[in-house]
Order: structure tokens, then sequence, then C-alpha cells
């Protein structure tokens, strides 16, 4: 094979320049107004201004990120810098914001080049080129990055770098690396314990001695450290008003279009039971004519924050623990899963997750999916309820035909690229064939029954119910599946050979004390 | 592998309902709109139109704004795609209250009903011709031939973009070639004749056909056998015909007035700049000062056949099916460079055998296929799709380079120098035409480079096309 990453970059960024028309959410006027207020308002206003109602609730990082770009935005189009203009949507804004995005991934791409070398894959292989498909062309990137609107390639891509420098054993870069990602957007603090239990075990406390040990943490702090400095030093005196920004108390278990996690299932066993004790007078005007901010349950008892943290830390003990008592020579693989594992923990018990988060756990299960065959059956069956669930965001009719057919498309390069890279790939149980083809069930509903039976007028919010409810059942299977299988409990002798013969994972052993 | 070229399949129609974003062809352009309005007059002229109506001028159907011309399987089309329409919204197809009509869902609304002939007829007519070349040559290119056929951008552009129907047209004829590839003479005559009854364009392939047919049948020893194979072809075509024009075959007159929409002569030998003979020889000399239309269409005749004819009795003498294609790559080219009245969205008609013989010279076919793209960059900046154009063509050319397995690595020295220089040419008329602007005296200064460039090497390519179908025989031994 050929080494065809760069183009595959290629083909990627020419379907993403062919996108910028494409229908935008209203995270493109987030932007927009972010460039204006850091061009045009003085520092000390950036986390104050309320102009618009898309306040800046990234971290400071990002905000410089957008103050850099607005350099380049005022020789393209002024007028997008004022605040005032709120939705100012020029072509050549546009043009620029949607130019920006595909310019930022070019972080993204040396990241996944980075991590597929730091797992030991030489450029020909059919891996090398199965993983840079499954990450470059990645469909969830493309509909939250490229239509909907965000700069997600950019963000992990330094988690990409990050994890590459990890599993490559320069810690110290590692560490810096995760620190300055979270300095961009903190929802991955959700993954730090992950860095965290890792670095502390199998960099300082793989020292020598005490003294070298303490000195090890003490640089890990160091690097740790100095990226927060950097980022909210300016803002020292803001510091309450920052992080009342950055954590804003948002009201609702879950956002108003439920990410399929476990309080979807939560919410609707509610419903049902509630209508069930009841009778049928309450159905109808539920939830599912519209979708309430505050979803007050009924029968079962109602979540609080507090309760949705408490889980989402209490799931992540075991893997955590796992990683702390692994092998050296596992501790990569292991770490993967960790990372993949405390994604998935604060996306299935959250408080108000939103269904793009799911990216978090899929990028890194990208990189898994190369490496063993147990763990790109779990991180097929996922994608498959995953990218679903982001079909929501990209509601524009016009939409409609694009999102069906790259997501049909990605999947099914995928599946015949599981079979090129494990020849004998045992393939999936019926249950779970028959899970995944029941997906088919919620377009043909959306789209040609709903009219049909008329319901897309009683019940509109129906499709998005049945998307969330559906995918939730996946999300959470895979979640409690794949923790097992991570943990080691699923363990026949014969699956534990097709483990060891197919985990070609050989990170690089160098020894470099840092 | 079966998911891999479902995957293809499907970014097909992904990457052609990204283009539907883009505008079409007379946008926003009163008086006259563009090719969009055309479609749309049509079905509202066969929706509320007696059939006798539909190609004769009348109070309720103005001949001079888009009326009919393409043969019947058109207008039938239209007549179903306008009573969806109307289901949908009755303005979309009132009678005269509806010209110019835009709207977002009726935008929607058209854009899918090309996209379903895509998923009904092209795409998977695609994917029959490629099983069909497997099957003849006995080899594994399919993968390699689907995705290029697939991801051609020039009727992505079109069809999509500027707004046609070429993929039914070309889809049927596609099946068409796929089927005289199996020997499957009758279902080829079947398919052939309901492609030619789509478009009158489809002329541009009927030699071929023609040659190929009677060659078989001519070929065999019996008279008897000879006789029955020809009537029943004759047969099936006529009755075809016969079908279709059933209701204009009532009078003379009424079957006359439907050629005669479909033949202009009046129109004149060219209409913009087309990257064909007469046009670049009306650079220098003008054509409309020296010959009258009747006179001109004769001559354009006598060439095209003259042009043709080479290549047609290779392949009636000597059969075999890389000469086929061959010759319906020289053929399409012949009536495109020397024909009457031809538009430059005909040159996806060479293009369809080109992307065939892509299997057996993949390099000089991908530069053949970036000039007709570059030759149609005219058309679609006036649509506004030049930035997809551009974008879909390099994509288009790395996509190549991803799946190119058949190893004919470039190590011929002319071929590698010509297509570097031909890209150094393409490139760079590009950008000048985009940086520098037409001075006043020449204001079509570009489209007209880029049409001369492009006859040049249509041209090359004619001649190239016909010196490879006559050494064919030496260096393959194929039937």
């Amino acid at each position: 094979m050929k080494d065809l990453f760069w183009h595959l970059v290629g083909i990627s960024t020419g379907l993403k320049i062919l996108l910028i028309p494409a229908y935008h959410s209203t995270d493109f006027e987030v932007h927009r107004n972010w460039l204006a207020i850091t061009h045009s308002l003085p520092m000390e206003e950036w986390y104050v201004d309320e102009t618009s109602e898309w306040t800046l609730d990234y971290p400071p990082f990002f905000a410089y990120f957008e103050w850099l770009m607005s350099q380049v935005a005022r020789f393209v189009d002024p007028q997008m810098l004022e605040v005032g203009n709120l939705n100012y949507e020029s072509k050549a804004t546009v043009y620029f914001q949607r130019c920006s995005v595909i310019l930022a991934d070019l972080v993204y791409v040396l990241g996944v080049r980075s991590c597929l070398s730091a797992l030991g894959l030489a450029r020909d292989s059919q891996q090398h080129f199965t993983g840079s498909m499954a990450l470059l062309l990645n469909v969830g990137l493309l509909f939250v990055d490229h239509i909907h609107f965000q700069y997600n390639g950019l963000l992990f891509g330094i988690l990409l770098l990050s994890i590459a420098a990890l599993v490559r054993q320069r810690f110290l870069w590692s560490a810096f690396a995760f620190a300055v990602l979270l300095n961009f957007k903190h929802i991955f603090l959700y993954l730090a314990p992950a860095f965290g239990v890792y670095l502390l075990r199998f960099y300082c406390l793989e020292q020598a001695t005490i003294g070298s040990q303490i000195g090890a943490f003490l640089k890990l702090l160091l690097a740790g450290l100095s990226p927060f400095v950097a980022s909210f030093g300016p803002f020292w005196h803001q510091i309450p008003q920052v992080l009342s920004r950055l954590f804003p108390f948002k009201r609702g278990l879950t956002h108003a279009y439920w990410a399929p996690n476990f309080w979807a299932l939560y919410n609707s066993a509610d419903k049902v039971a509630s209508s069930v004790l009841r009778g049928r007078r309450d159905v109808g005007s539920g939830s599912a004519s519209g979708l309430v901010q505050e979803v007050r349950h009924v029968v079962l008892p109602s979540i609080t924050p507090a309760i949705t943290f408490a889980l989402t830390v209490l799931f992540m003990l075991p893997i955590l623990l796992k990683l702390f008592r692994s092998p050296k020579n596992q501790s990569p693989l292991v770490f993967l899963r960790a990372v993949i594992l405390c994604g998935c923990s604060s996306f299935v018990f959250g408080w108000h997750v939103h269904e793009k988060a799911i990216l978090m756990v899929l990028i890194p299960l990208g990189l898994l999916t190369l490496v063993n065959r147990e763990d790109a059956r779990f991180a097929y069956i996922l994608g498959i309820a995953g990218y679903f669930s982001l079909f929501p965001l990209l509601f524009d009719p016009d939409l409609f035909i694009p999102r069906y057919s790259l997501y049909m498309s990605y999947v099914a390069m995928l599946y015949g690229q599981l079979y090129r890279v494990f020849p004998g790939f045992r393939g999936f149980h019926v249950l779970e064939w028959i899970y995944m083809l029941g997906f088919l069930v919620i377009p043909l509903y959306e789209h040609v029954l709903a009219h049909l039976l008329g319901w897309h007028q009683r019940l509109p919010f129906l499709p998005l119910l049945l998307t969330s409810v559906y995918a939730a059942f996946g999300v959470v299977y895979f979640f409690g599946g794949y923790y097992l299988y991570a943990l080691g409990y699923i363990w026949s002798p014969k699956l534990a050979k097709l483990a060891h013969s197919s985990s070609s994972s050989a990170p690089k052993r160098k020894r470099k004390t840092k | 592998m079966k998911s891999e070229i479902i995957a293809v399949g499907f970014l097909g129609l992904a990457v052609r309902s990204i283009i539907s974003l883009y505008p079409y062809s007379g946008f926003n352009s009163p008086p006259m709109y563009g090719d969009y309005e055309a479609q749309r007059h049509w079905q509202e002229v066969t929706v509320n139109l007696e059939i006798g109506e539909w190609y004769t001028n009348s109070s309720n159907n103005d001949l001079m704004y888009w009326g009919l011309d393409y043969p019947p399987l058109t207008s039938y089309h239209s007549l179903l795609v306008g009573h969806i329409g109307k289901v949908m919204d009755p303005c979309f197809v009132e009678l005269h209250k509806s010209r110019g009509f835009q709207s977002k869902e009726h935008k929607r609304f058209m854009r899918s009903t090309v996209m379903a002939a895509d998923v009904l007829i092209y795409l998977p007519a695609l994917l029959f011709v490629c099983l069909c070349i497997d099957k003849t040559f006995q080899s594994q290119d399919k993968p390699f031939l689907f995705t290029i056929l697939m991801a051609y951008p020039g009727q992505i552009l079109i069809d999509n973009g500027h707004f046609q129907y070429n993929n039914i047209s070309l889809g049927l004829a596609a099946t068409a070639i796929g089927a005289i590839l199996s020997d499957r003479y009758y279902k080829a005559s079947f398919f052939f004749t309901l492609a030619l009854n789509y478009k009158q364009m489809e002329l541009y392939h009927s030699l071929p056909f023609f040659a190929y047919l009677l060659g078989e049948c001519a070929g065999e020893k019996s008279t008897g056998v000879f006789t029955a194979r020809i009537s029943q072809i004759a047969t099936i075509v006529l009755a075809t015909f016969a079908v279709l024009w059933f209701p204009w075959l009532g009078s003379l007159q009424a079957a006359l007035g439907v050629l005669h929409r479909l033949f202009p002569v009046a129109r004149g030998v060219f209409e913009d700049k087309v990257a064909n003979v007469w046009c670049g020889i009306n650079v220098l000399w003008k054509l409309r000062k020296h010959l009258q239309n009747e006179q001109m269409a004769l001559v354009c005749v006598g060439c095209t056949l003259i042009a043709a004819l080479p290549s047609n009795i290779e392949l009636f003498r000597k059969r075999n099916k890389l000469g086929f294609l061959l010759a319906l790559f020289n053929t399409a080219l012949a009536f495109f460079l020397f024909s009457f009245q031809v538009h430059e969205k005909t040159i996806l008609l060479a293009a369809l055998p080109s992307l065939l013989l892509m299997k057996w010279w993949p390099n000089e076919m991908l530069l053949f296929l970036k000039v007709s793209v570059f030759s149609i960059l005219p058309l679609l900046e006036k649509d506004g799709l030049l930035m997809p154009a551009l974008v879909l063509t390099m994509t288009f050319e790395i996509t190549f380079k991803c799946v190119n397995t058949t190893s004919k690595l470039n190590n011929e020295f002319t071929l590698k120098y010509i297509t570097i220089l031909s890209n150094i040419i393409l490139t760079s008329l590009v950008g000048a035409s985009l940086i520098i602007p037409a001075p006043t005296r020449y204001p079509d200064l570009w489209p007209l480079m880029i049409s001369v460039t492009s006859c040049i090497h249509f041209l090359l390519f004619f001649l190239w096309g016909n010196f490879q179908h006559f050494t064919c025989q030496n260096n393959l031994n194929l039937k």
C-alpha cells in the first residue's frame, strides 16, 4: 500500500471547502461575536460583555485564538468585528470563518499523523491507511465542525498530540499539551483523571528514589500549571467572573435535545411509567410535543447535579484503578481505554450533556480500532449510534440527503476496512446487527410515515425523541460492554489469544529520561 | 469489496447533494433565466397542455420561451416530475403564472428529482457497466472504475449544479454499452433507443452501436441468421420509437414539427464559445459572412461523417470490445468537433467512453477529463460554480492517485512531458482569467482562449484515439 495520508488530507479538505455554503448553526454567530469582542473590547471586558447572548464561555486560550484570528479578519471584512453587528453574515464572513476551521484542522492532521506513528504503525501499512481514513474523513467532525460550525478539529488535534507524546513517553510534553488543551476548552477536564493517574504512576512513581519521584512530580506540576498561568494570568483580578462564565449553572438534566445518554433513558422510563400509572391523559402534551428545558420527573426520583457528578466520578474509578495497576507494557493500551471510558462516563452520566460530546469518546476510539479487533467491534457499534445521534444538529431540509449519504458512506467504508485490518474478523452478533439495522426505521418514520400518518404535525419532536432514546441504548450498551471488556471480565482463552496476537501496538521503547 | 462499493456509491450521492446546495443556471436572472427554468417550464407545459400541443407554437405554448427541444422521453419525464411537483405545490407548474418561479422549496424539489435519477438510473448503470467490463476483460477493476465514474466532476457540475438531466441519457447509454460488452445485443438496442429518445445528442454515440451491431450480424455465416438478427434488432428499435412517438405519428406534419424542434437549423452553427473546430475557425474567418445556415449545416454533416467514418469502418470490419469503446470515444469527439449547434455540455458524451477507457490509459484519460471540465468553466462561472468546479477537479485527481491500481506507472517520457505542459497551460489560463480582467476590446478573451485551448486538446485526443483504435489489434488479442 502506498502512503496515502496526504491524499486523504487533500480529499477531506476538498469536501470541507465544498461544504462552505451549507447551513450553519448559531455557533457561527457565537464565534463571530467572540471575534468581535476580543478585537474591539479591552481584555477586562471580554468575560463581562453581554451585548450578545452568546457570551464568552471558553477559557482564555480560546479567547486569544479568536483575537489572533480577528487580526486577519479585519482585512477580510471589518464589519464582522463590530460588537453590535449581531448575526452579521456577509459572504466574506462566512468564507473567512469556514476557512479558519479548515486551516485550524491542520493541527488535527498533525495530531493524527503523530498518533499513528506513536502507535508504531508503518506509513504504508493497511492499519495506517484505515486510521487515516477513519480520523481524517471522520463524519462526526464533518458534521459538527464543517457544517454546524465549531473548532473541534483544533481541540482534538491538541488532544491527539498529547496522547501521542504520552505513548512515546515524553511525559512532560504530554502534560503540557493537555494543560494547553484544558485552557482552550475545559470540557476535556473529564479526561484529566486518566492523564493524571497515568502520569502519576508511570512517570512519577517509576522513578528510582523518593527524591527523584518528588522531583518528577514537581516538574509535572510545572509543565501542567504553566499554561494556566499564561491563560488566566491576565485575568487574575477577574477569576470569579471568568469561572462563572466557564461553569454556568445550566438548568436541566438534559439539553433541549436529549443527548443519547443514561438520562435520556431515565427520562423516557419516567414518562412511560407516569403515563402507565396515570392512564393516557397526559400523553401528547408531554415532552414529545415540546422539549422543556427542565424535565421534572414524576415517578422516578429527581436528579440533581451532585448526583450526576457522583455517578460520573464513581464510574471512572474502576478503570482508573486498573490503569494504576496495569503492567508497563500494556499501559498505553489501558491508558487509551481509560481516556475513552472516562469520557464515556461523563457522557453517560453527566449533567446537561451535549450530543456533540460523543466525539470525545469516538475520536480516541478511532485509534484503538486499529490495534485490537475487540476494541474495533465495540468502536463500530458506538460509531453507528454516536454519529447517528448527531443528525438532529443538521436539521435543515437541504442537509437531509448530505447527512444520510455521508453517514452511510462512512460506516460502509469503515465496515470494509475492519475486514481488511483484521483478517477473519468475527463480525457482529445477530442482536447487534438487528440493533444497527434498526436505525433505518427512524429516517423512514421521520420522512415517510410521519407525513403519511399526519403525525408530523401532532408529534413534531417524536423523531428527535426516537433518535435520542434508540441511540442511548447503543451508548449504554457500549459503556457497559466495553467497560467489562477493558477490565478484563469477559475473558476467554480464545479471546485472550486473539487479543494478544492481533494487538500490534508496539509503542516506541525510547528510554528518554525527561 | 461490496461494502466499499456501497461506500463509494453513497459518497457519490453525498457529493451530488452538496453541489446541489450551490446556485443553478439562471438563478435570479430574468427575463430568460436558464436551464433550470427551462426544465420547470417543460413541466408546466406537459402538465397543463394536451400532448399534441407540446411541440407546437400556440398562445398557450410560446416556443420562443424555452420551447421543448428534446425528444418525447424527456417530455414524458417532465410530465411525471411535473405531476409530483403539482402535488407538492400547484404554484410550481401553474400555466403562465409560474414563469420564473423561484423558491427554496422549489429548488429542493427540483434538485431532488435530479438526485432521484442519479439513484435510480445513473449510479446503478455505472455499476452495471463496471461489472460488464470486469466480466468481459477478466479483470478486477470494478472499485477503481466505479470510483472514477462516480467522481467525474463534469457530470456532477452540469446535472446537480447547472441543472440538467444528462444522468438519465448517459445512464441509459452506459447500460447499452454494458449490454454490448456482455453480448446482449437486443438489450443494447433497446436501451440505446431509450437513451436516444431522451436526448438527441446521443446520436453522437449512434454510429459505433450501428457499426458494431451491423457487423455482428453480417459476421454470421448464414443469411438466415443474419436476416433474423437484423430484423429482431430493427423491430426492437422501431417498436420503441413507435411507442414513444405514437402521439405524433398521426400526421407527417406533427412528426416533422417535433423533428424541427430537435434539429434547429435556424439557430446557427454555434452559440457562445464552444471548444469546436467551427468556433475556432470563426476567430479568423467569420463563417456567418460566407455561408448560409443550410449550407453550413451540410458542411458540418459532411465533415462530421468524414471524421467519424474511419473508426466506425474499422469497428465494422474488426469488431473487438475495446475497439467499440474507442470508437465511441472517437465518434463522440468527431461529432463534438465538427457538428452543427454543439453546446459545450455535450463534451459529457465523449467523457463517458473516456471514463471507461481509464482502464487501459489511465493517465491519458485523466488529462482528457481535466480538459473536459476546463472547457466548461466559462459556463460554470456564470452559474457561480467556479469554486466547486476547481475543488472537485483537484479532488478528482487526488482520488485517481489513491485508487489507480492499474500500475501503468507513467514511464513514457512523451506522455509525462505533454501532461506537465498541459497542466501548466490549463492552470495558467484559469489563474490568468481569474486575476486579469479581459480588455474592453475583447471582452470574451478568456472564454475564447479556453475554448481554443480545449479544442486543440480535443483534436489531439481525436487523432490519438483513432491511432489507438487502428493499433489496438496488435497490442491486445481481444474479441
